[in-house]
């Protein structure tokens, strides 16, 4: 992607840099290369997705006459003698915030053309997010036994349980698939790919170090979900 | 966010230019990235202290809602250099999802709808 069409400096900025950008007759996203533009169109789509999730949630919540189970104590961890409030869900969020800070930091260093800081940042990401997966499982399976279910649960209202796994399962699903794009990426950061302008095996077209920034808008996404899912759903 | 952009534009016309004959992306400096980092863990902090000391309320959810807004704001504007982008991408981007919040007042409707019925003819549930 060297072909990359960058923005002229004479191009105006603002409200009329944005007529003059989606005028006929040329591309609009000047400065962005067309995977950024896709992942981030997607990012777009998946945003609905969650937004129709939370959205069902607030209409399940609001509607329901039954109360509903206080997040605060179901999320509780017995530690030290005490009940801790939210406390794992606390350092879920500290660990999936400290992968997107490496994860920005990866980007950073392959613009540089520092492959093995970009791939031990990218392998520290990897390795929050696998945590952060690892802790939404023993979270599903503590709740589990203490009998939630899709259709009910000890404390409150029935749909406490379907929108609980329903919207923490798919942003559970989401940083799963972002592990392992993250491993992917990191093995061709290491080998070299970027550098050689390699064709990678689903598209078939030259890789380079910009793929690295596109995985970062994936993951980062990923954390800003969890923005949004936290505050909702465990904290409201 | 346009008028940053500009700024970043005029100022450094220079390593812009330097930046496209390169074919460089987004280059900036670590220690922004760490400061951003810094802030969203004491975002992160306050919103689970607003559970931790049990407010209630009004106070409660409007709190929730500003560090939540400043911690997405952080995360798309620098983790996600939205900040830098032109303004063409930013708001083909950020427009949309205001549609939600349209759908959002349609449900909190329909949901007061739903309970009133409920509590009318099933007694309270």
């Amino acid at each position: 992607m060297a072909d990359i069409a960058q923005t002229a400096p004479d191009r105006p900025d603002g409200l009329k840099g944005i007529a003059a950008d989606w005028a006929s007759d040329q591309r609009a996203f000047k400065s962005v290369s067309w995977g950024k533009a896709m992942m981030w169109i997607f990012l777009l789509s998946d945003t609905f997705v969650f937004g129709c999730f939370l959205l069902s949630y607030m209409t399940a919540r609001m509607s329901t006459t039954v109360s509903w189970p206080n997040s605060s104590e179901v999320f509780a961890l017995h530690m030290f003698g005490a009940d801790i409030p939210l406390i794992l869900i606390a350092i879920m969020t500290f660990v999936l915030i400290s992968s997107s800070g490496t994860m920005a930091m990866a980007v950073n260093f392959a613009y540089r053309r520092n492959r093995r800081m970009t791939v031990i940042l990218m392998l520290f990401t990897a390795l929050m997010g696998a945590t952060f997966v690892g802790m939404q499982a023993f979270e599903w399976t503590k709740l589990i036994q203490e009998g939630v279910r899709p259709w009910g649960n000890p404390w409150g209202a029935a749909q406490f349980g379907s929108s609980f796994f329903m919207i923490t399962g798919f942003h559970g699903t989401h940083v799963t698939i972002g592990v392992i794009f993250l491993l992917i990426v990191a093995r061709k950061v290491w080998r070299g790919d970027y550098d050689r302008g390699q064709r990678g095996f689903f598209t078939s077209r030259r890789g380079d170090y910009e793929h690295v920034e596109i995985m970062g808008l994936y993951w980062h996404f990923v954390d800003l979900v969890w923005v949004f899912i936290f505050a909702f759903f465990y904290l409201w | 966010m346009s008028s940053s952009s500009a700024h970043t534009h005029q100022s450094q016309p220079g390593e812009a230019a330097a930046a496209a004959g390169h074919g460089e992306g987004q280059q900036h400096p670590i220690r922004l990235y760490l400061i951003v980092w810094g802030w969203l863990f004491v975002l992160s902090a306050c919103s689970y202290m607003v559970d931790y000391i049990h407010l209630e309320g009004l106070l409660r959810w409007s709190l929730i809602l500003i560090f939540m807004v400043l911690k997405a704001g952080l995360i798309m504007a620098v983790f996600m250099h939205m900040m830098w982008e032109r303004a063409a991408l930013s708001w083909a981007i950020i427009l949309p999802p205001i549609a939600v919040l349209v759908f959002v007042a349609i449900m909190v409707i329909e949901s007061d709808h739903t309970v009133f019925t409920r509590m009318t003819f099933f007694g309270g549930g």
